[in-house]
Formats: C-alpha cells, sequence, structure tokens
C-alpha cells in the first residue's frame, strides 16, 4: 500500500467516499430490473424448434418405397464412435441390397454428423431430434423401427445439405 | 407459556422457509428469470421440498473432526436465532378480563436489549466452533473469519442501540413515569406518535443496518460463506439435516435483524395511524392482529431490503470489512452516542 499517485481515495470528494449516493444508484439499477421481462423458457410447455441446419439424432429416410438405405457400411465405416451396427440382405427391389439389421447405440453416438456426410445415397441423416431419453442401456439401442422417419419430416434437413453441402 | 413457545417457534421455522422463498424469487426477478414455479403454485412448496430432501440426506462427519463439536454447533447457532425471538413483542397488550396477556414471551422484561446483544454474542460459538470442530482448512479459515467480522460490528451495534435508549429513556422521564427501560415493548411504546426512530437517529440507522449485515453474514459482508473464496466456509463439513440447520439459522437471523430494525428504529408494531382512527381500543384482539400483521409487513420490508443489497453491492474484501468495523463504524457510533447525549440535555 505504497503507492501515494492518484489512488482512488484521493481522487474522490468526502461525500463521495461515503459512496451511499452509488450504493442508491446500484439499487435502483437492480430494482428496475425486477420489472423487466424475463427470458426464461418454460420447457416442457414451450418447446425449443430447431433450424435446418441443428445436427440433432441420425434417423433413416422412408420414402414411397421403404428405407433409401442400400446397407453399404460407409456410415459404420465412418462413424468415429463405432455407433452404427448393420447387416445386409438381398431385396427383389430396383436396390437389391438393404439392411436387414440397422441399430444406432445412441449412448456412443456423438451426433457428429460423419454418418450423413459419407451417406451416397442420402438414406441417413441428422434430424432435428434432441428430446432423447433413455431408462436402460438397452433402450439406447435404436432398431431399425425407431430409426426410419417419413421423407416430409426431414424436409428441412434435407433442404440445408442440398443448398449447403 | 407453553404455548407461546410452539406457536414462535414455530413461526420462525415458517418465518425462514418464507425468507428463503423470497430470497429465491427477488433474486431471479433482479437476475430477470423466473425463480422456482414448479413445486406448488407459484413454487410457494419449494422450502418445504428443500427441507425434506436435507432431511433425507446423508449426515456425513469427517473422521478428523471433533465429534461433539461438530454435532454441538449447528444446534447453538440454530438454538441462539431461535432464543432471541423469546424478548421481541409482536403487538401491544390484550386485555381478557382483567388479565394483561403480552404477545410474546417475555416482551416486557426488563433486560430484553441487553438480552439480545449478549444472545448475538453467543451465537458467535457457534460458528467458530463449526468452523474450528470440521478439521479442514477451509472451515477453519472461514470460521475464524466469520467470528472475527461479527465480533467487531458487535460493539458498532451495541453503541448504536445506546443511542436508542438515551432517546427512549428520555421521552420516558419526560412522562414522569419509569417504565421498564431496556425492555422492547417499552422502547416501541416510546415510539407512538411518529416519534420513530429512524428519524430521530438516521446516523444510528445507517450504523446498525451496516452492522446488521455484518452480524448475519450477508452481503456484501458474506466472505465467510461466500462460494468462490471459501468454498462454503464454515458449513463446508456439513450435510444433510445439520446443514439445514445452519441454512435456517441464516435466515432466522435474518429474520432477527430485520425484527430488532423494525422494532428499534421503525416503530416496531405500530399501525402509522393511531388506532382511535380505526375505531379500535387499545387491547383489544383485533387491534392486536392488526398490529402483529403491520409488524409482519414491517420485517417483510426489511428483509426485502436485505435480500436486495445481496444481488446488488459487491462483496468486501476482508481488510476493507474489518477497517470499516474498527475505523469507520465504531468512531461515528461513539460520536452518534455523543451527539444524543448532547442534544438531549440541551432540550431537557
Amino acid at each position: 500500500m505504497n503507492n501515494t499517485k492518484n489512488t482512488e481515495a484521493e481522487r474522490l470528494s468526502f461525500l463521495e467516499k461515503i459512496y451511499i449516493p452509488e450504493i442508491a444508484k446500484g439499487l435502483g439499477v437492480t430494482f428496475k430490473q425486477m420489472f423487466k421481462p424475463k427470458f426464461t423458457r418454460q420447457y416442457p410447455e414451450e418447446v425449443w424448434e430447431p433450424e435446418g441446419s441443428y445436427r440433432g439424432r441420425p434417423v433413416l429416410v422412408q420414402d414411397e418405397n421403404g428405407e433409401r438405405c442400400v446397407a453399404c457400411g460407409l456410415c459404420a465405416r465412418v462413424c468415429p464412435a463405432l455407433a452404427i451396427e448393420m447387416q445386409a440382405s438381398e431385396t427383389e427391389k430396383e436396390k437389391e441390397r438393404y439392411p436387414v439389421k440397422f441399430e444406432i447405440n445412441m449412448l456412443r453416438c456423438i451426433f457428429c454428423g460423419f454418418c450423413e456426410e459419407v451417406c451416397p445415397e442420402e438414406a441417413i441423416v441428422m434430424s432435428k431430434d434432441y428430446h432423447l431419453v433413455f431408462t436402460s442401456q438397452e433402450e439406447a439401442i435404436l432398431g431399425k423401427d425407431k430409426l426410419l422417419v417419413p421423407i416430409e419430416k426431414l424436409k428441412d434437413r434435407l433442404e440445408y445439405l442440398r443448398e449447403y453441402k | 407459556m407453553l404455548i407461546k413457545a410452539i406457536v414462535i417457534v414455530t413461526m420462525i421455522m415458517l418465518a425462514a422457509a418464507t425468507l428463503v422463498y423470497i430470497e429465491r424469487k427477488l433474486s431471479a426477478f433482479i437476475q430477470n428469470r423466473i425463480g422456482p414455479n414448479r413445486t406448488g403454485p407459484f413454487g410457494l412448496l419449494q422450502p418445504f421440498a428443500d427441507v425434506i430432501k436435507l432431511f433425507m440426506k446423508e449426515d456425513i462427519v469427517p473422521t478428523a473432526a471433533d465429534q461433539r463439536f461438530h454435532k454441538i454447533a449447528p444446534i447453538i447457532s440454530l438454538g441462539v436465532a431461535v432464543a432471541v425471538y423469546s424478548v421481541i413483542p409482536f403487538a401491544n397488550y390484550i386485555m381478557i378480563g382483567t388479565h394483561k396477556i403480552f404477545i410474546g414471551i417475555a416482551p416486557d422484561i426488563n433486560i430484553g436489549l441487553l438480552f439480545i446483544l449478549a444472545m448475538t454474542s453467543v451465537g458467535v460459538y457457534g460458528i467458530t466452533l463449526a468452523g474450528w470442530s470440521s478439521n479442514s482448512k477451509y472451515s477453519l479459515l472461514g470460521g475464524l473469519r466469520s467470528s472475527a467480522q461479527m465480533i467487531s460490528y458487535e460493539l458498532s451495534m451495541g453503541l448504536a442501540v445506546i443511542g436508542v435508549l438515551l432517546v427512549s429513556n428520555a421521552f420516558t422521564q419526560h412522562n414522569g413515569t419509569w417504565l421498564n427501560t431496556m425492555s422492547l415493548n417499552t422502547l416501541v411504546l416510546n415510539q407512538i406518535g411518529w416519534r420513530w426512530n429512524i428519524l430521530l437517529q438516521p446516523l444510528g440507522f445507517i450504523i446498525f443496518l451496516v452492522a446488521s449485515f455484518a452480524e448475519t453474514n450477508r452481503s456484501p459482508f458474506d466472505l465467510p460463506e461466500a462460494e468462490p473464496e471459501l468454498v462454503g466456509g464454515y458449513n463446508t463439513e456439513y450435510t444433510g439435516m445439520k446443514f439445514g440447520m445452519f441454512f435456517l439459522a441464516e435466515y432466522g437471523n435474518l429474520a432477527t435483524s430485520s425484527a430488532f430494525i423494525t422494532l428499534l428504529y421503525l416503530g416496531g408494531w405500530q399501525l402509522p395511524i393511531p388506532a382511535s382512527w380505526l375505531g379500535l381500543q387499545d387491547g383489544t384482539i383485533l387491534l392486536a392482529l392488526c398490529q402483529f400483521i403491520m409488524f409482519l409487513a414491517k420485517i417483510i420490508l426489511v428483509a426485502t431490503f436485505f435480500i436486495w443489497v445481496r444481488w446488488s453491492l459487491p462483496r468486501f474484501r476482508y481488510d476493507q470489512l474489518m477497517y470499516m468495523g474498527w475505523k469507520v463504524l465504531l468512531p461515528l457510533s461513539l460520536l452518534n452516542v455523543v451527539i444524543t447525549a448532547i442534544v438531549i440535555y440541551l432540550l431537557n
């Protein structure tokens, strides 16, 4: 405490040093804030809808002929967390291959979007779904039934992919 | 007597719970958010949920801690916070038949004010023992800092109270009869008719207010329990209901300090208008009820002010705190006593 050059104690007048007007001003600011609008979102009643660019839960696209996936295995190869598992099989449809078993382990998925980027058929996309609640580890391994989503629901994401990627 | 004691203890617990609720909601509004609003309508059951949660928690006592004192410390804190309420008058007396019943356990006792100052001094023991017996460096530092702070500011508080006593005594002598001089009931009675002590003792009011902030360890003097500084200070090693008792003791002390400030300076249980304007007689139950509600309203206002200040002002550094206690407030309170004495002598 040896510096004697222009410390605050020397610059303030006696009345200012008591700080009471400053305290009163501070209290006034806080008081006014009490009446301003609050920014809390009441979650279960008000849900946030993300933009098209949001990377949520990965889902399989389902159009008129069933799923688009041809079980090429690229998404399982590229997944950094090894979350995807699939088993290919033959089908009579034009695409000739389809995944008889397709599982994503949501406890391993890191939502990076590499599977969506590498897919040649645009068959797996990151949806907008972020409400993920599981009550057991077995429940968190999503099979094909939970992963298939009709194409109408994924329009925002497909549009975003078309425009930017 | 027993009924009064039970009623008052219940009231204190409810008051502490209410203050917790008010603090959470008010701090939320100041910070542009809503406080608890899911438990019960408007979150009113939140303090009860908190208390139930604290009861259910596991009670951990560190093995190297001093077992006896670790258990006794929260009891001392909470006991003192509750015991002080025995001398607070909640309303004027009621006449039932020819029997004069006082609202409050012993509001007319001759040493009321001294009892309060003494009990707050004993309250320091609770915190010091908690800090010492936990056998942890954060607790020790927090406990020592807190007890040093409380002791330093008790002096200024006592001297500010002497100013109030002088003023109150002056009016007593003027009336020609000697009432119980230090009883809180007399102090309130002497403020009847807009002779509230805040107008007669403004400097004393400010000193007492600041000292109350320091006594209850509340912002801006809350260094002993500030989380970033000391991980929680003296109550670091406390879990479950023992922590709950410290918690309740802190809010109980807040309620007590608000009660003192209203009793000593803001006219206690008095209504702002004379009772005869409302057509109520002295000594009726209805008037006592009105006075009681007025008292509660004033306490809630002062407590709201405490909470408001907590979320507005930055914290004092410890050396600034001690500097203020000894080098600023103590001379000011002595000055207050001297000026009050001189003015009373000259006016008599």
